[in-house]
């Protein structure tokens, strides 16, 4: 873990206001940034347009903004709409497992796919390519360290 | 096998429930299936344990008659039997390989393999059943003897590829090691003759028609001339090797792989793909269709083609992650 962060100075920008909806689409709300007190979408890291989902295909494709190009918390934001992703779905595809903390693609039927949004990241092809990796992803997340974080990230997003 | 018509279909026979996470690998036991032994199947999970199952009666459904828990402290990734069927070896996300044996239905954990330093991924025994690889997401590709008495003995540490090694996957015929990497890569290893050290004989990689993304898995039709490569490029590609040359004792020369076909598939990375007996292909993809390939007939001036010989969509609600045949 890095002492100092990354990016001490964020720009800030207003919430949205929140309207009813279901579905993927609200799922950017009030994840926080695993630096700072500010959500993600607070930090313009997620908005809703970039978000797509694909009915048909049963896909959906994020499209995420760090803060700062060498952002290496990038992995931990990605593995946290992962997360908050399956966990916000339909409680038809909720796992039927009491440790939920795990990504646990069993019970769902949607395929997520997450990336870095082009031209923000320095080594973005490196992030995607691990956020998309599905045996990286399910190996990460039995390392609690990591687990702890993720959940602190999304502990406001449950409020 | 002979395909009259295109009207190949795969039919599913029955769904084995009773793991509680993602089911990694399968593994036939390959003494049983024949000569009136019901067939046994190995598979393990993301709930830390290996299920036994078999058929019972010989043509029957088949049933878990054990669970081999308690042992692996992580996601257990793949499963391995030795080629006699008495030890089952199982590789996991906690760094070590465990070795069960068993007698009657019970089977018992007999030697813990450790050494990588993190997760480890595949596990494969070679013809012979008297070698054992092991790699991991440490990079490297461990080889093992096996020695009398149920001991198991690194004899090598092998460093080369620049990422996590998804696979190994020992030659059918040949005491040669075959890895697959996030690197992209699929790299060959082989003993020198004279100091019995192992080194990589050859890489494939883009510059020579290889992957463009990871490399999930390979796999060798039966008689070892052809291997099939699955990958996160969307692509299977089957290559040709010179067995002749890889036989030749003494000074190794470089195993010639090329690649003579590929294929794109729609939307899943390709996960895992096996040769059966009469050189059919099947595979598995993160679109949860399992596809079967064969050599068209139809052949062309500069080698052989594949075709797609039917597609079952859905056949599973998720990833398909392993694909077997049952070679009985």
């Amino acid at each position: 873990m890095v002492s100092g962060l990354i990016n001490a100075n964020p720009v800030v920008y207003e919430k949205k206001e929140r309207r009813n909806r279901t579905g993927p689409s609200d799922v950017d709300e009030d994840i926080k940034d695993p630096e700072h007190p500010y959500s993600l979408e607070e930090l313009k890291v997620i908005t809703e347009d970039a978000i797509e989902v694909d009915d048909q295909r049963s896909h959906v494709r994020v499209t995420f903004t760090p803060t700062v190009e060498h952002c290496s918390m990038a992995t931990v934001i990605g593995l946290c709409l992962r997360v908050k992703l399956m966990r916000s779905l339909p409680s038809r595809y909720k796992s039927s497992l009491s440790e939920l903390v795990k990504v646990n693609f069993f019970y769902l039927d949607i395929k997520v796919d997450i990336r870095v949004a082009p031209g923000t990241h320095a080594t973005e092809a490196a992030v995607n390519k691990q956020l998309n990796d599905k045996e990286r992803v399910a190996a990460a997340l039995e390392n609690p360290n990591l687990v702890d974080m993720v959940d602190e990230c999304l502990a406001p997003s449950y409020a | 096998m002979n395909f009259v018509d295109d009207s190949v279909e795969l039919r599913e026979v029955q769904k084995l429930e009773g793991h509680t996470d993602r089911v990694w690998g399968l593994a036939w036991n390959p003494a049983t299936g024949s000569a009136g032994i019901p067939a046994v199947l190995a598979s393990c999970s993301g709930d830390k344990t290996v299920r036994i199952w078999r058929q019972n009666p010989s043509n029957g459904p088949f049933q878990c008659t054990a669970v081999l828990e308690e042992t692996h402290t992580r996601t257990v990734r793949s499963c391995a039997w030795s080629p006699s069927g008495k030890l089952l070896a199982t590789a996991s996300f906690d760094a070590t390989t465990a070795i069960w044996e068993h007698s009657g239905g019970d089977f018992e954990c007999v030697s813990t393999l450790e050494g990588h330093e993190n997760e480890v991924k595949s596990v494969s025994w070679n013809a012979s059943g008297s070698l054992l690889a092991t790699c991991g997401r440490d990079k490297s590709v461990w080889i093992w003897e096996v020695l009398p008495g149920n001991e198991f003995e690194c004899v090598s540490v092998l460093q080369g590829h620049t990422q996590d090694v998804k696979m190994v996957q020992w030659h059918p015929t040949v005491d040669v090691l075959f890895s697959c990497s996030y690197d992209n890569t699929v790299k060959v290893w082989a003993e020198d003759g004279d100091s019995d050290d192992w080194h990589c004989v050859q890489t494939l990689g883009e510059s020579n028609n290889g992957h463009s993304s990871t490399v999930w898995a390979l796999s060798f039709n039966a008689t070892g001339d052809k291997m099939v490569t699955s990958s996160d490029d969307l692509t299977i590609k089957i290559w040709g090797a010179d067995i002749i040359r890889m036989q030749s004792g003494g000074i190794f020369a470089p195993l010639p792989a090329i690649m003579i076909e590929q294929f794109f598939q729609s939307i899943g990375q390709v996960l895992t793909s096996k040769y059966d007996r009469e050189g059919v292909i099947a595979s598995g993809a993160a679109d949860d269709a399992v596809r079967l390939f064969v050599e068209s007939e139809e052949s062309k001036i500069d080698g052989p083609t594949y075709k797609l010989l039917t597609r079952k969509e859905k056949a599973h609600d998720m990833d398909v992650n392993s694909v077997q045949w049952n070679s009985a």
